[in-house]
């Protein structure tokens, strides 16, 4: 089980007295503090794992976000951002001592320039709805999370949001060119802004991607692109998942970046077909899509060399798609994996570690071994393009244990992505789910040269603490102090 | 003036934490190319790490690049050509601009966030840069990122380096995400058009889907000077590149020519010439007597801010890239007089939005002038704290980017 810090009675004692001040701060019904309403706060994507915060405030001018954020600071009370709540790792847990800070009020698209090919949005629109609202200019956003349809750019910018198609365009963090934000102690910054790059030290870099722990942002300038004028899919079988990963090392070596490029292994591939009969190969031990995007001519150019690629690694079956509602027949499948997966177990946790391509072949048969000493089933589907695997671990939480019996699974296949030199998150962030694993990945110094980081933004560490890193820090302390050669920093603080 | 040349990063380390102990700042040295770039740095200490050199791995088909930080930008290029791969933001050389000589080594290139005509497409350094190992200001190592190109554990960190010129920390290690070359490039040069025409053409080519990887104007004056002929017979050229797979980039630049006007054709080779030359800023070249300026406006407010500047000084020359989004400015030294010609620079970028750096000037006027666009008050604060996370006692490269830290 992942703990918590242990909450702050002081402030717990003076509860009324805060949501009676936070009233004053965002009036009507800006503030919710009965049980039964703070109850739909009370987790995120990561629902193994829920708390009733302290309080809920809906904000909905930057100038309340400031007076919230100042008064907290004064008073020494936590606050957790929250967008949709649609992390998967748990970033937006609240805490019983806290503040839920829900940023849904800002739905505002507040400039579309078709000059500059950016938009200026308020962080509770949502990742998709940037793209309704550019599309009819021969426009569109390019990060493309499954959760696209509901979650919003501010909390994909806290995570640095993925999708299918960022090995070719790129993460949230080289989509957004500018934000405005506010700090713990209620300041107002602009970061960025339409222009190319920072003038100095890239501030906006390191807040993409700082899982709420830095600032709250308050608007957001995206990148949108020209949409590709078509793409073609082709649905590839192979005999083996090694044969399927060859086959994408060779496609890039042959200097081809498809759009998108997934495998799906034997168990996902069942799992998709008998829901949504794409036509999948059952024979086949691994299933890799790959869509070519940009001019027609260039499409089919490309799907010719990656259909003489998959010959040669020995392919069982490939078909091309030959219309777009083909196309997105084959893309059905993948994009229903999950709930697909879903309907073979009643619960099923979803992983997200990368690792080197070529080691793919190794770490499926290892996580086929877990599978044996932890008795639970695995389905994965993998962005084989950049490694980043998401094996989903079929388990049934109504059976005692077998929730702790996935999680400890999961952490197993985390370090094992770690120790074959990849990482602990491709997409879905540290959060609370892998806090206390990024010792496998950062030794003391490491962690402590980010935490100093976070001090430079929030020295009370008031904003979302408890997660990323499995050790609060003393920022007093840290900046004093260095090199503790492996020796445990601070042994009065607590860990959690 | 004291040196130190450590063999391997753990020397590197102890010299900073000796450093340090001392309050003795160091400037941070490799290949010395980029030593005229950014504020002369208040030390009489050299730090070269120009010894921690070489590729540590590379994979191609990962598209994944480890070196040791100050290894050649020849050695990379020569590595990644041999697998049809490169570093896709296309890093300038800019030696000539800065008049030095060295060698421009990938931690320079990394620290400076340095990136060519191609950024407008394909992003700036700091989007390839996926991890590295460092030396902070109390000489202990860290490292953050990984050796995938998928990675969001922890802080982004390497986008905080990659353009803090050393400030933060030493760069010991660098891993880059590659990509494959092009199989063939063209670039289609229009003539003759007025800048903020050329500007909104270059919008426009950018809002299609051709994939445009190279959008640049240069006016009369400064076209001449290009070295590759089609681009210097007299009038402005408005250049657009096109690159990719060869039956893809005939269709495009077909498509391209049919919407935005037809223009002449630079091969491959010359394209490549040309495309060196607008990065490397030598149309603007040589610099004797003038100061040069990098400017980063909004790009469609680049021709209204370069009216500005050219209206209160005769002697402006300039040129675009990105669309837009980057001015290259000369201005000459004399009637630019003892601020560089700062106010007017600024002046004319606060209405636009975006920054503007003295690249090419006497290290005086780079000591006396904000190198570097002045930051407002909490910002300024922001940036002081950031860097005192990481050097407390400002023993890396104080001064580089802003007075006192």
């Amino acid at each position: 089980m992942i703990l918590m810090p242990p909450p702050d009675q002081a402030v717990l004692a003076r509860r009324t007295q805060i949501v009676a001040d936070l009233r004053q701060i965002v009036p009507g019904d800006g503030v919710i503090d009965t049980e039964h309403e703070r109850r739909a706060f009370e987790c995120d994507g990561l629902t193994a794992y829920r708390q009733l915060p302290m309080v809920v405030v809906l904000p909905s001018t930057t100038a309340q976000i400031v007076g919230v954020l100042r008064y907290c600071t004064a008073h020494n009370v936590k606050v957790v951002p929250r967008g949709a709540g649609t992390s998967l790792s748990g970033g937006a847990l609240p805490l019983e001592d806290g503040v839920l800070l829900g940023l849904g009020k800002f739905k505002r698209i507040l400039e579309i320039d078709t000059a500059n090919r950016c938009v200026v949005v308020q962080p509770g629109v949502t990742n998709l709805g940037i793209t309704h609202a550019v599309q009819g200019l021969g426009l569109y956003y390019a990060p493309d999370p499954s959760s696209q349809i509901a979650c919003t750019i501010g909390g994909n910018v806290a995570e640095n949001s993925g999708g299918v198609h960022c090995l070719k365009y790129g993460l949230t963090t080289n989509n957004v060119i500018g934000i405005e934000m506010v700090t713990m102690d209620g300041e107002i910054l602009r970061l960025g802004g339409k222009h190319f790059d920072s003038g100095g030290l890239d501030l906006l870099g390191v807040m993409v991607g700082s899982e709420g722990l830095l600032g709250v942002v308050t608007e957001v300038t995206v990148r949108v692109l020209p949409p590709p004028p078509g793409a073609r899919a082709l649905m590839i079988g192979f005999p083996t998942v090694e044969g399927s990963a060859d086959c994408v090392a060779d496609i890039i070596a042959a200097g081809i970046i498809p759009g998108g490029m997934e495998i799906m292994d034997r168990l996902a591939v069942e799992a998709a077909e008998a829901f949504v009969h794409a036509g999948y190969p059952l024979e086949a031990a691994a299933l890799l899509i790959v869509e070519l995007d940009g001019v027609a001519v260039e499409v089919d150019h490309l799907v010719a060399l990656v259909e003489e690629i998959a010959q040669r690694h020995g392919a069982t079956s490939c078909r091309a798609s030959q219309s777009e509602a083909e196309r997105l027949l084959f893309w059905a499948g993948r994009k229903a994996a999950f709930p697909a997966v879903g309907r073979l177990s009643p619960d099923y946790y979803c992983m997200d570690g990368t690792i080197p391509r070529r080691r793919i072949g190794y770490v499926l048969a290892r996580i086929t071994q877990m599978e044996q000493v932890y008795g639970l089933r695995v389905a994965n589907v993998f962005h084989a393009g950049d490694g980043n695997l998401h094996p989903l671990i079929l388990y049934n939480a109504n059976i005692p244990g077998e929730l702790e019996r996935a999680e400890e699974f999961g952490n197993d296949i985390l370090r094992l992505c770690v120790e074959v030199g990849g990482v602990l998150t491709g997409e879905h962030g540290v959060g609370i789910e892998k806090r206390d694993l990024m010792g496998t990945m950062f030794n003391e110094t490491d962690l402590g040269q980010q935490q100093r980081l976070k001090c430079a933004f929030d020295p009370a560490s008031l904003l979302n603490p408890g997660k990323v890193f499995p050790q609060l820090c003393n920022c007093a302390e840290l900046g004093r102090v260095h090199v503790h050669g492996g020796q445990t920093r601070f042994p009065e603080l607590p860990r959690f | 003036m004291p040196r130190f040349t450590p063999q391997n990063a753990a020397e590197a380390a102890e010299i900073i934490a000796r450093a340090a102990a001392g309050n003795q700042p160091l400037e941070i040295i490799a290949g010395a190319s980029k030593r005229a770039l950014g504020r002369p740095v208040a030390s009489n200490d050299v730090l070269d790490i120009s010894a921690l050199r070489g590729i540590i791995s590379y994979e191609p088909a990962e598209l994944v690049l480890s070196v040791h930080a100050a290894t050649p930008m020849s050695e990379i290029e020569a590595a990644l050509s041999e697998h049809q791969q490169m570093l896709a933001f296309e890093p300038p050389d800019w030696r000539g601009l800065l008049g030095s000589g060295g060698e421009p080594t990938l931690g320079g290139v990394v620290a400076c966030n340095q990136s060519g005509p191609r950024r407008v497409r394909a992003g700036a350094a700091r989007d390839y840069f996926l991890g590295f190992s460092a030396i902070n200001g109390w000489g202990e190592s860290w490292k953050a990122g990984g050796k995938v190109v998928k990675n969001v554990t922890g802080y982004d960190m390497s986008k905080l380096q990659a353009g803090a010129f050393g400030t933060l920390s030493v760069l010991t290690e660098i891993t880059l995400k590659v990509m494959p070359k092009p199989q063939t490039a063209t670039t289609i040069l229009l003539p003759s058009l007025a800048g903020e025409v050329a500007i909104a053409l270059l919008s426009q080519a950018l809002n299609t889907p051709y994939e445009i990887s190279g959008a640049a104007h240069l006016p009369a004056v400064v076209a001449r000077r290009s070295g590759v002929a089609a681009a210097a017979q007299g009038g402005a050229v408005t250049a657009l590149r096109l690159e990719g797979h060869a039956p893809s980039v005939a269709f495009r630049v077909e498509a391209a020519e049919v919407l935005l006007g037809r223009g002449e054709r630079l091969d491959a080779a010359q394209s490549a010439q040309f495309w060196r030359e607008v990065g490397e800023v030598s149309p603007l070249l040589p610099a004797e007597g003038r100061v040069i300026w990098r400017l980063c406006p909004t790009p469609s407010a680049a021709p209204e801010v370069l009216q500005g500047i050219s209206g209160a000084f005769a002697s402006a020359e300039a040129y675009y890239d990105w669309g837009g989004g980057l001015i290259w400015l000369s201005l000459d030294a004399a009637a630019a007089g003892p601020d560089a010609g700062a106010a007017a620079v600024r002046g004319a970028m606060a209405r636009a939005g975006g920054h503007a750096t003295l690249i090419a000037a006497p290290a005086a006027l780079r000591t006396a002038v904000p190198v570097f666009t002045p930051l407002p008050g909490p910002l300024e604060a922001l940036a002081r704290r950031v860097k005192q996370s990481f050097d407390l006692r400002g023993i890396l490269n104080p001064g580089r980017i802003q007075e006192g830290h």
